[in-house]
């Protein structure tokens, strides 16, 4: 048989019909909803008159809009936010699917609480309207993001009709040094390949350096591949996947459990399989990275200045460039280490596990954020913060001087309601640093969560290899 | 969803790499839990004075009044990147845009133009000339401007139809349920764990 890719397997496992010229209708076997889209989704399809064809595979998730301050209730500072939770609430009711409200232990971002309660397993297809759905292929699923007429059709009809997409395999060879993270990997590749680096691909990511990270980890550098502009990202699912679903949750038990993992062994990609396209880079090659401007491949390892356009010129135009230095109050040559921040967030589907917490706390354990830095800590999901409340993770991030908030997307993108405000500079984990992201005028720098608490600590961007743990 | 043939009309360019979704339509402006009275809010952090403001900005290119009716929008590459927002298509469906020239669209916003009855039109759009009105030839797959450019496009078959057709895709699929019902009992033996 010809070698194939693991996406091309599980692509095979789910396709219901052949709808020609690359295009199938697939099976899907999960599908995620949250208040901010998926609220919009249900109520268009019963205006339509249609139904949910299997809602015992469908759960919903209140992430995006909700306070994340302590005492939290209905009421959001986002305006109208209030009704989303609302609307979500009674559709998802009416349709009989599982819903994760409020005062759920297991609420928290989507693309949190899916791996941690095993919803999204080894080969499964999975679905949400909303575009970092592929952090989930960190688990070996074919995850990815949708629209809302798109979650409508899934829900409807169990399948959705979709082109098939090319395959990369981003190979990495070696080990990532001390200190440098799955966080950092991501902004490399954006760095290096541009934010269109994998258009439309399914990237695999494969190689030493992969295998070695942890499924938190995975889920991370999964999580940025929307910036990379990929379809979607998948890791092969291993030992490593496989302990870390065990007994969780959804995860099929008992000789099921066998069964399944025996399955899932092979959604390997055969030996001699072909790529669309395939990129190698040296682990070694990466460093602590930190981004510059208004897009994710705007980045630079720390310790290096805002590089010059001449060095970019071959993906941002001038006027891009020079816009988002103007937007960044940056100049070309002007070094980032050191620069004065107003905001510290650690937060987001990104980096807010209780890995990333731990080497957050790690940092701050015995010190204080700077003066003037506001500093606020978002766990990912309830289940992470009552975790890192056990071992006392809270208490650290508290007496450094951060907030300790409750579960959800938060200052992650703004909403409509809380910003850290207009042309504040702020050190963040999350993974987008548009224009006005985190509140109008808002000038966000990606880094990962050790960096974050480094450079909260100094009031200013800061190594956390020179500030150690 | 309107069916879509051939369509000549004004282009407004608005020729910047990477306008996200949330350029497009703004968190903030994303106020009801439906898909309408999102025209309003299109493009809000770049056509208005200020947050908030309804004051039109002159120098945004939609305030330009030689772009009152356009139905075409040239933009630059990685169109419509970011947050997968179904409301960036409805607002700019809404406002009258039918069709969306540029050199890449994000995959996810692509499928919602189709969708929504607009044509993603992958050209890079720096090379169009666009004084006068630009003609898009669906079936054809071409792009005409006024000047005599004439350029060929790409485009998959499965959207061309559903445009072409102002096909629901959803009737469709439905109309294949019991072929659905079969895969499913098939699967369900050989992924047991996958159906909960
Ligand atoms: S944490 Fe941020 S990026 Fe992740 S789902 Fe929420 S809003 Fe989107």
């Amino acid at each position: 048989m010809t070698p194939r890719t693991a996406f091309e397997k599980i692509w095979a496992d789910h396709l219901v019909a052949d709808l020609g010229d690359g295009t199938g209708l697939l099976l899907i076997d999960r599908i995620l909803l949250h208040e901010r889209t998926g609220g919009v989704a249900l109520n268009s399809l019963a205006d339509a008159g249609r139904t949910v064809a299997a809602p015992e595979q469908v759960f919903a998730t209140m992430d995006h809009v909700v306070d994340t301050r302590t005492g939290r209730t209905d009421a959001t500072l986002m305006p109208t936010g209030t009704r989303f939770i609302a609307a979500t609430r009674a559709a998802a009711r009416a349709a009989g699917l599982t819903l994760f409200d409020l005062d759920d232990p297991r609420q928290g971002i989507v693309h949190v609480i899916s791996p941690e309660l095993a919803i999204v397993l080894p080969g499964l297809t999975l679905v949400c309207p909303d575009s970092h759905t592929c952090s989930q292929g960190a688990l070996g699923a074919l995850a990815w993001g949708i629209g809302s007429t798109e979650a409508e059709h899934a829900l409807a009809t169990n399948t959705l009709r979709v082109g098939k997409p090319r395959t990369m395999r981003v190979t990495v060879t070696g080990r990532l040094g001390t200190g440098v993270t799955a966080k950092d990997l991501a902004l490399h590749l954006l760095d290096r390949f541009g934010s269109a680096g994998a258009q439309g691909h399914v990237v695999e990511y494969a190689g030493e350096a992969v295998s070695a990270l942890d499924v938190e980890a995975r889920l991370t550098l999964c999580n940025m591949a929307t910036e990379f502009s990929a379809f979607s990202a998948f890791i092969a699912p291993d030992e490593v996947a496989f302990d870390y679903l065990k007994g969780r949750a959804y995860a099929p038990d008992g000789a099921e459990w066998e069964r399944a993992v025996e399955n899932w062994r092979g959604l390997v990609s055969d030996p001699g399989a072909v790529f669309d396209a395939e990129l190698t880079i040296d682990a070694a090659d990466v460093a602590p990275m930190v981004s510059w401007g208004t897009s994710p491949q705007q980045a630079v390892p720390l310790g290096r200045p805002v590089p010059h356009h001449s060095a970019v010129a071959g993906r941002d135009t001038r006027e891009a460039y020079d816009r988002a230095l103007d937007y960044m109050g940056l100049t070309a040559g002007q070094a980032i280490e050191g620069l004065p921040i107003d905001a510290a967030f650690i937060g987001s589907c990104t980096n807010s596990r209780l890995s990333d917490l731990r080497r957050a706390a790690a940092i701050l354990k015995g010190r204080r954020v700077a003066d003037g830095v506001k500093a606020i800590c978002v766990p990912g999901s309830t289940m992470v913060k009552a975790a890192a409340e056990a071992e006392g993770l809270d208490r650290i991030f508290r007496d450094a001087g951060f907030e300790w908030r409750e579960s959800g997307c938060s200052m992650c993108f703004f909403a409509g309601g809380e910003s850290f405000g207009t042309q504040e500079r702020i050190i963040s984990s999350t993974n987008r640093n548009f224009e006005s992201r985190q509140g109008p005028g808002t000038r966000t720098h990606l880094a990962s969560p050790e960096t974050v608490a480094a450079s909260a600590v100094a009031g200013r961007i800061a190594d956390p290899r020179r500030t150690g743990a | 969803m309107t069916p879509f043939t051939t369509l000549t009309a004004i282009a407004a360019p608005l020729i910047r790499d990477n306008i996200d979704t949330d350029a497009i339509i703004p968190s903030r402006e994303m106020k009801s839990v439906g898909k309408t009275g999102l025209a309003d809010g299109l493009f809000a952090g770049w056509r208005y004075t200020a947050i908030g403001s309804r004051e039109p900005d002159p120098s945004f290119i939609l305030n330009d009044p030689r772009y009152a009716e356009a139905q075409i929008l040239l933009a630059g590459a990685n169109f419509g990147c970011g947050s997968s927002r179904e409301h960036a298509a409805w607002a700019l469906a809404e406002y009258g845009f039918r069709a969306i020239v540029a050199a890449s669209f994000n995959p996810i916003f692509r499928g919602n133009c189709v969708r929504n009855g607009i044509v993603p039109v992958e050209i890079d759009a720096t090379q169009i000339d666009a004084d006068g009105p630009i003609t898009i030839d669906l079936p054809r797959q071409t792009l005409t401007s006024a000047s005599g450019q004439h350029i060929a496009f790409a485009i998959d078959a499965e959207a061309k139809a559903m445009l072409i057709g102002g096909l629901d895709a959803i009737d469709m699929t439905l109309a294949r349920a019991a072929e659905i019902a079969r895969f499913r009992d098939a699967d369900r033996n050989r992924r047991p764990w996958a159906y909960l």
